[in-house]
């Protein structure tokens, strides 16, 4: 393990066991993220963010959802061999994670406060009272007005941006070393997201905690995060620091998914830049290079699977012929 | 108010209000109500996208959906084509209905699940009692290719596509009757990026080809820009700034818009521009700030002035219509604007 990374993940698969047999929606993946920083994980939906994040937590759906191999390294522990006591410890105190559905992620019966205040109990062993002023406390960090009456509010009396920030509370409040936002804002209004962002961002130097954040908005991606890993279809494609990978992507799927959003700049009603084809189905995915499969090209029919290698410092790339231009 | 418009508008709305009464108590007695729309007048023209962005609860959803008369208008006119159609029955819609379709943000839940495509897209002519079987079936072949579906989709079923080709489907339906004009309500906010790009491109092609007009209801700004020749922005129920779309994003007046815009993530890591961040959230439509909207949720020193204060949309400039609010305009914009 290299210095200066938190958390490293090495050749990851993950499997869910379904009825057309056990199908890979994490194939090696390997990543790192450095102490402090925010790393983005970007792709299309299905293309295994989230099922990566829930097998780093163990939060994978049970019984189908399951790890056959890899290593993620957290402060030197794999936590793949550590028992569910340390797991439990684990998660929620040193790492902590951010739902995309606030309201699935409360719980509807329970106040606010007891729902906060709890995690103060459980991990660090507070006092009923303590745990309540450090919630609090956590609420009034999270800049929520008159945290002292939300503490009393359950979910429903919120708007998605309050609920978001009690989230985010619940997430931050051990001072994780890490924190696992899945999609945290992608139900929000613009507004409210770039007030949860610029939150998210403060908290982190001061908490001094590093950020995995999933998203599928490269603008968010460009504003928050350090380095960016880009996924497809269970791989990762490319990953690098977020200026080298907006002004130098070398996948061809980086630069087509670059060059189809629209920007306040794009000339209005101009064509978008579409990427042709469908994602292939968990069942069908091939061995050779996977976008090379949904460009339709016969190279994907290789039984070999391209190589992933740093082709620049920091820059790493999956080679293939077709995809990747160096 | 738009003198400046000539020819007949296809569809002009004045002062629109949809009030939802609030009841509660044994009796269900109404005890207030909700401002959803409180006030909006606008016009779209042929062939013309009318963008419509604000805030969730902002109301735009529900304009949409009173404009194409699933809901009907507590005051105020619609007139589509000149006439006026704020009160007319169900019924009396029937005939009308061929002229306006509505797309749905979410394909998954608006397309039922039993129903093969091909009478998921023949329905509206079943409904209107057209065509034969042969014809109907090979109209429903050309609209699928209109769209880019493969023919073959049309014996599947809606649940065996992705959520861009579901939406496609929901296109086609919208399409059947030849519409003059959609309401396409956050057509693309469930899709990916290059998905929603398939999408966009598609609206694009179809209003060039059919000189369709749309209301074009979204959050993402970005999205809005790309497709609108003119956009209305919403807050609280009322249209706050309206303006041709490269006006609005490169020369906005009205602080909303501002800070709307500054609010969109930019896909270029070394433009780092200053924020605009809003504190708090949309104020409730039930108990409305009594002046200024926006100003309340700012905190604006001259917000007291504005509370019984006309704060309805004036021109600042050819086209550019802003509403007159001195919490909300820098100070030359509003002595321009109130004359003072």
């Amino acid at each position: 393990m290299s210095d200066g990374n938190l958390l490293e993940v090495n050749k990851l698969i993950t499997s869910f066991d379904t009825e057309r047999g056990i199908l890979r929606a994490v194939d090696q993946v390997s990543f790192s993220i450095p102490a402090g920083k925010t790393v983005g994980i970007v792709g299309e939906s299905g293309c295994g963010k989230s099922v990566t994040a829930m097998s780093i937590v163990r939060l994978l759906p049970q019984p189908s959802g399951k790890v056959l191999g890899g290593e993620i390294r957290f402060k030197g522990e794999n936590l793949l061999h550590v028992s569910h006591q340390r797991m439990r410890q684990i998660r929620g105190c040193e790492i902590g994670v951010i739902f995309q559905e606030p309201m699935a992620a409360l719980n509807p019966v329970h106040r606010i406060g007891r729902q906060v205040a709890e995690v103060f109990q459980i991990h660090k062993k507070m006092s009923k009272k303590d745990a309540w002023d450090a919630a609090t406390e956590m609420l009034t960090l999270l800049r929520i007005p008159a945290p002292e009456k939300r503490m009393m509010d359950y979910p429903h009396h919120l708007s998605g941006g309050m609920r978001q920030r009690v989230v985010i509370a619940l997430a931050l409040a051990c001072r994780p070393a890490l924190v696992i936002a899945d999609e945290p804002t992608t139900a929000l209004d613009v507004t409210v997201q770039a007030q949860i962002l610029d939150l998210l961002k403060n908290l982190q130097s001061e908490i001094g905690m590093s950020v995995m954040l999933i998203t599928h908005d490269l603008g968010v991606i460009a504003e928050t995060c350090d380095e960016v890993v880009v996924m497809y279809a269970g791989r990762v494609v490319e990953s690098a620091p977020v200026n080298e990978l907006f002004e130098n992507p070398l996948h061809a799927y980086t630069q087509a998914l670059l060059r189809s959003i629209p920007t306040l700049d794009t000339p209005p009603k101009s064509v978008l830049h579409t990427i042709p084809g469908l994602v292939a189905g968990l069942g069908e995915h091939a061995h050779g290079c996977r976008f090379c499969q949904r460009m339709g090209r016969k190279s994907s029919m290789t039984r070999e699977r391209p190589k992933f290698k740093e082709v620049q410092p920091g820059h790493w790339l999956e080679i293939c012929k077709e995809c990747s231009n160096l | 108010m738009f003198e400046s418009v000539s020819e007949l508008p296809l569809l002009a709305v004045e002062d629109l209000h949809m009030h939802f009464a609030v009841r509660t108590g044994l009796f269900m007695k109404q005890t207030s109500a909700v401002k959803a729309v409180d006030g909006v007048s606008l016009q779209l023209g042929a062939g013309e996208t009318l963008g419509l962005v604000g805030e969730s609860g902002c109301g735009k959803s529900t304009l949409g959906k009173a404009l194409v008369r699933l809901l009907s208008p507590t005051s105020g006119k619609i007139y589509f084509e000149g006439r006026d159609i704020t009160h007319l029955s169900q019924w009396q819609l029937r005939p009308l209905r061929r002229d306006f379709q509505m797309i749905f943000q979410d394909p998954a839940e608006s397309l039922d699940a039993r129903m093969s495509v091909r009478s998921l897209v023949e329905e509206p002519f079943r409904i209107h009692g057209l065509g034969n079987r042969a014809e109907r079936k090979k109209w429903v072949d050309d609209l699928l290719e209109t769209v880019g579906l493969s023919s073959s989709s049309a014996e599947k079923y809606s649940f065996e596509f992705s959520g861009g080709q579901r939406q496609r489907i929901g296109i086609a339906r919208a399409l059947a009757l030849k519409p003059k004009w959609l309401v396409c309500d956050e057509p693309v906010s469930a899709l990916d990026v290059s998905v929603q790009s398939q999408i966009l491109n598609l609206l694009v092609d179809l209003q060039r080809d059919f000189g369709l007009s749309y209301l074009f209801i979204a959050h993402d700004l970005s999205v809005v820009k790309h497709i609108s020749d003119r956009v209305a922005v919403m807050y609280l129920g009322k249209i706050v700034e309206l303006a041709d779309s490269e006006t609005i994003y490169r020369n906005p007046k009205h602080a909303y818009t501002k800070a709307l815009l500054s609010a969109v993530p930019n896909p270029d890591p070394k433009v780092k521009r200053k924020k605009i961040l809003l504190e708090g959230d949309v104020p409730s439509p039930i108990d409305p700030p009594a002046g200024s909207a926006f100003g309340h949720r700012m905190g604006h020193s001259r917000y007291e002035e504005t509370i019984g204060m006309d704060l309805s949309l004036r021109e600042i400039s050819p086209g550019h219509w802003v509403a007159a609010d001195p919490t909300c305009l820098e100070l030359g914009d509003w002595k321009k604007i109130s004359g003072r």
